[in-house]
């Protein structure tokens, strides 16, 4: 299983390091020859989103990624990888990808004081460490997309079909639960496709 | 204390593969965010304009400090003088995202760095080798960069800094067991901190280089030599055109191995900041604080 993941600024290490401990492997996209066929789908990691907005459009790599997910590539984002797939943004803040039905407030819970762990139940999961560095939560979510996890009364995980997507970041715990639900997803892509092609 | 100190040694995490750039007015704050800067380190006078007027150089007003935070939306750093406990206090009393205890200002303790265990917000502090690093990080520090010569245009220290740390790693992963205890006692660290180089081939903390970076090229090298991301101070706002170097600085650091792209970006950028060679410096700042 090969999984693109956003190497354009950020904690992308830290997701390739979970996928090999998993037996993915993990293809860096840092332009838009990374970006080839033959990726099962792609990972959106932390880091800062008017950075990586940025550098998405200016590597080329925007469309070809957007259509991807637009015609149903497994995505898992977290944090700045949420806010680049979010249709909607509180106080006028910038949207990217906008294909999730979710809208989004950037630095939600304020600058690094307010940064902090917690443990709360993932649906499908169970209960897992959070970590959230200058996080974002999802602020409401729109009929097409729906939660897995709140904290404080605040979305800080949601699922809509391909695209999955955390506030928090399960990269930086040793805990893979997340990284194994993701493949999971794109092994049911996967097994879907198959199906139709015998069929 | 743990927890906080984890969630700092995150913080640093996520500005990987970034640039931290230097500015001293909200406008310069959204131009270097518009380029594309991870965050900023906001300070009344650049490195350069320290240096040419000489004199105590101490933390910034804070008002100015924050009027860059209401000016972005990306982490904002600020620099404390060595040792100098109550200008920390009082960056974590305005909410700076990170503060630099930095050679750049002038020492206020010649013995002592910041216990910046004492902390809730993180620290970055500037190392030569290994050895710096490791105190820094004994200290707290949840981020380390290298102390290259800072408003001088000149990439060589930070380049000498970087490899000594590298090749410092280097030489800690290649020890037996039994010789971590000697290394600790010359590295004058706590043996546990030589115990994960040896184990980890890196340091505990996330990586910078820092001082001289003045070129996408300058920012390029200094990531194929190690570094985990960049700050760029004086060469940005004292070049002809901040916003396009920036920007291409930015774009050096993500794809700094590709040397068609970095050939691309290195036209046309106009005239870059004019810089001083070590050789004539009289204020050498890398020695402040070891």
């Amino acid at each position: 299983m090969n999984i693109g993941v956003l190497a354009l600024q950020g904690a992308f290490a830290e997701h390739l390091a979970a996928l090999r401990k998993l037996g993915a492997n993990g293809v860096e996209i840092r332009q838009r020859a990374d970006f080839h066929a033959g990726l099962d789908g792609i990972i959106l990691p932390g880091g800062e989103s008017t950075v990586m907005g940025k550098l998405l459009r200016e590597l080329e790599l925007y469309a070809p990624i957007r259509d991807a997910i637009a015609a149903g590539m497994p995505v898992l984002s977290t944090c700045a990888g949420l806010i680049l797939l979010a249709e909607r943004a509180e106080n006028n803040e910038k949207t990217y990808f906008a294909l999730m039905d979710i809208t989004v407030r950037r630095n939600a819970y304020g600058r690094q004081l307010g940064s902090f762990r917690t443990t709360t139940d993932i649906a499908g999961i169970g209960p897992y460490p959070m970590v959230f560095i200058r996080a974002p939560f999802i602020s409401s979510v729109g009929p097409k997309a729906h939660v897995l996890a709140t904290v404080d009364g605040h979305v800080v995980a949601a699922r809509q079909q391909n695209m999955l997507a955390t506030a928090f970041h399960p990269e930086l715990t040793d805990d893979l639960r997340v990284h194994s639900y993701f493949i999971n997803m794109i092994a049911q892509v996967n097994a879907n496709c198959c199906q139709q092609q015998t069929a | 204390m743990d927890n906080r100190y984890d969630l700092n040694k995150n913080l640093a995490q996520m500005l990987k593969g970034g640039v931290i750039m230097d500015v001293s007015n909200p406008e310069q704050a959204r131009i270097a965010e518009a380029a594309g800067a991870c965050a900023v380190m906001a300070l009344e006078r650049i490195p350069a304009d320290i240096r040419a007027a000489g004199g105590v150089s101490r933390m910034s007003d804070p008002k100015m400090i924050r009027s860059i935070q209401e000016a972005v939306s990306i982490p904002v750093m600020a620099k404390v003088r060595i040792g100098h406990i109550c200008e920390a206090q009082i960056l974590q009393a305005i909410e700076i995202d990170f503060i630099d205890e930095s050679e750049v200002l002038s020492p206020a303790d010649d013995v002592y760095h910041i216990d910046k265990t004492q902390f809730t917000v993180p620290f970055v502090c500037g190392a030569k080798d290994l050895g710096e690093a490791l105190r820094r990080i004994s200290e707290g520090a949840a981020m380390i960069r290298t102390k290259g010569e800072p408003g001088t245009g000149d990439v060589i220290q930070a380049v000498r800094h970087l490899r000594m740390i590298m090749s410092d790693i280097r030489r800690i992963q290649s020890m037996r067991q039994d010789e971590l205890f000697q290394a600790a006692k010359a590295l004058q660290v706590d043996v546990a901190l030589v115990n994960y180089v040896h184990e980890n081939g890196k340091l505990p903390v996330v990586n910078f280089a820092a001082g001289g970076v003045a070129t996408p090229a300058d920012a390029a090298l200094m990531m194929q030599l190690g570094a985990e991301g960049v700050f760029v101070g004086s060469g940005i706002f004292k070049s002809g055109n901040p916003a396009k170097r920036a920007a291409a600085i930015v774009k050096a650091v993500t794809n700094y191995q590709d040397a068609k792209m970095l050939a691309e970006l290195s036209e046309d950028l106009g005239e870059a900041m004019v810089g001083i060679n070590e050789q004539e410096i009289k204020l050498l700042m890398a020695e402040r604080g070891k």
